[in-house]
């Protein structure tokens, strides 16, 4: 176990031990694959005796939030400042895991843990977010939608450290929703939805889907669709032969999300799930019922 | 190198219910196996060793963890509680003392995590809505299902102490 006191010391002890070693922050997801020996590392680098590691900022001037390495998800979830000005994030940390994975597990290890099954980096790509890292030659800055190449796997070299994820808040007047589903520990769905209505009509639209495939993705088809169509247009039925907006947009987001049959259910169930939650979820953001309920009303 | 790690050790120092204790441990031990092999204290219970379940659940300064999935090196100079920390002498704990009353465990297997997980919830939170009972204990299973009782006996203990569940 090292205990670095500076960023450039830990990436140092990463580059000294390359593959036998790993950073250490919460552990959550480090130790259980450790644990069942999916995972061995001669070295950890325990990031969390680098101070300030754990700050989590908000910048006025920029309208960003900026997440440290060591920050938990109860942190987030219990912070005043992410309350008030992203409560999307607030609530949706709320019901990550559970109380005692919150305390100690961090958001900034479940991003490069890459974990398909996870919520984070679904509702964080709503919000067009990016990282910052950190590795011997310097360092770079990453659009979140890059940072995951597939489960379990990111797009950091050996020896490189995120070191903060950048969120830009929403403008004011944009609507966002995220909701999870599953029965089990860790999510088989998650899906947000940020749009932005002017003179009842989509302007700007957004849409995430977490959870069904190998990574989170961002579905710029789907949102393209959602352009200048009104909420009537879009939870309404379909006009004629034509598939109604929301199943073409679904079907868009299923396709995009590439589900996969595991232990969570199968493909083609993970695609009818992604359709109904497109539905209800857009519902939720711009304040509507959801679509089954005005169909039958 | 492989050779010596097994036989890495490092020196922690820690408060365990009170008790200072110090000694020598290897960095992968957990905080659960210290607690239960070391320490003789069996009242956190290892279960599903995912922090699923929450049977193993203790408190770290006050914060409720996964002893199982928890580094015991991370409790260095911590103050660290488990169930049998938690009576002063032959007085049961108020959180004790409401799953009594309120026949709040039948096999009691997951007992001292809820008591422990109940305590951090009224910690942090002394008056809590059932509602907040039910998300905050979300994360302990009670495999005999009782989960109406302890969610009454949480809301007791909340009703008799004023949330001062010290």
């Amino acid at each position: 176990m090292h205990e670095p006191e500076t960023v450039a010391e830990a990436v140092s002890l990463l580059g000294q031990h390359g593959a036998d070693a790993s950073l250490y922050a919460g552990g959550t997801e480090l130790l259980l694959a450790m644990k069942e020996g999916l995972l061995r590392y001669g070295h950890l680098v325990n990031l969390k005796t680098v101070p300030g590691l754990d700050r989590l900022d908000y910048d006025t001037s920029a309208g960003e939030l900026h997440i440290g390495p060591a920050v938990t998800h109860r942190t987030l979830e219990l912070s005043p400042e992410v309350a008030a000005r992203f409560p999307l994030i607030s609530d949706a940390e709320s019901k990550v895991a559970n109380v005692r994975v919150r305390n100690v597990g961090t958001l900034c290890g479940n991003l490069c843990f890459a974990e398909p099954h996870s919520d984070p980096a679904a509702f964080l790509l709503l919000y067009d977010s990016r990282v910052e890292v950190q590795g011997a030659g310097g360092s770079r800055t990453i659009p979140l939608d890059q940072l995951v190449l597939g489960p379990y796997e990111t797009c950091l070299e050996e020896g490189e450290m995120l070191t903060s994820v950048s969120v830009p808040q929403f403008g004011p007047e944009m609507k966002a929703a995220y909701q999870k589903f599953g029965y089990h520990q860790r999510p088989t769905l998650g899906l947000g939805v940020a749009v932005r209505l002017e003179n009842g009509s989509v302007a700007e639209a957004r849409i995430a889907v977490g959870s069904v495939g190998p990574k989170p993705v961002r579905v710029p088809e789907a949102e393209e669709l959602f352009l200048g169509k009104t909420v009537g247009d879009i939870l309404g039925p379909a006009s004629g032969p034509r598939l109604s907006v929301l199943d073409e947009a679904g079907r868009m987001a299923a396709q995009a999300a590439e589900p996969m049959d595991d232990l969570h259910g199968a493909a083609d169930y993970k695609e009818h799930l992604v359709r109904i939650f497109l539905g209800r979820v857009f519902a939720e953001a711009v304040g509507a019922a959801p679509a089954a309920q005005r169909s039958a009303a | 190198m492989s050779s010596n790690r097994q036989n890495w050790s490092i020196p922690i120092e820690l408060t365990v219910n009170g008790r200072g204790v110090t000694l020598d441990i290897p960095p992968q031990l957990t905080l659960l196996d210290l607690l239960r092999d070391r320490l003789s204290l069996k009242g956190a219970k290892r279960s599903c060793d995912l922090q699923v379940c929450g049977a193993c659940t203790i408190l770290v300064d006050g914060m409720a963890v996964s002893a199982c999935t928890y580094l015991a090196y991370e409790a260095r100079g911590a103050e660290v509680l488990t169930i049998e920390g938690m009576a002063d002498g032959n007085d049961l704990h108020p959180m004790q003392q409401a799953f009594i009353d309120n026949g709040a465990f039948q096999c009691g297997f997951c007992t001292p995590g809820m008591i422990l997980a109940a305590k951090s919830l009224l910690d942090e939170t002394p008056r809590p809505s059932e509602e907040k009972v039910k998300e905050y204990m979300e994360g302990n299973i009670c495999r005999c299902t009782g989960y109406r009782k302890i969610v009454e006996a949480i809301l007791d203990a909340a009703g008799k102490t004023g949330g001062a569940a010290g």
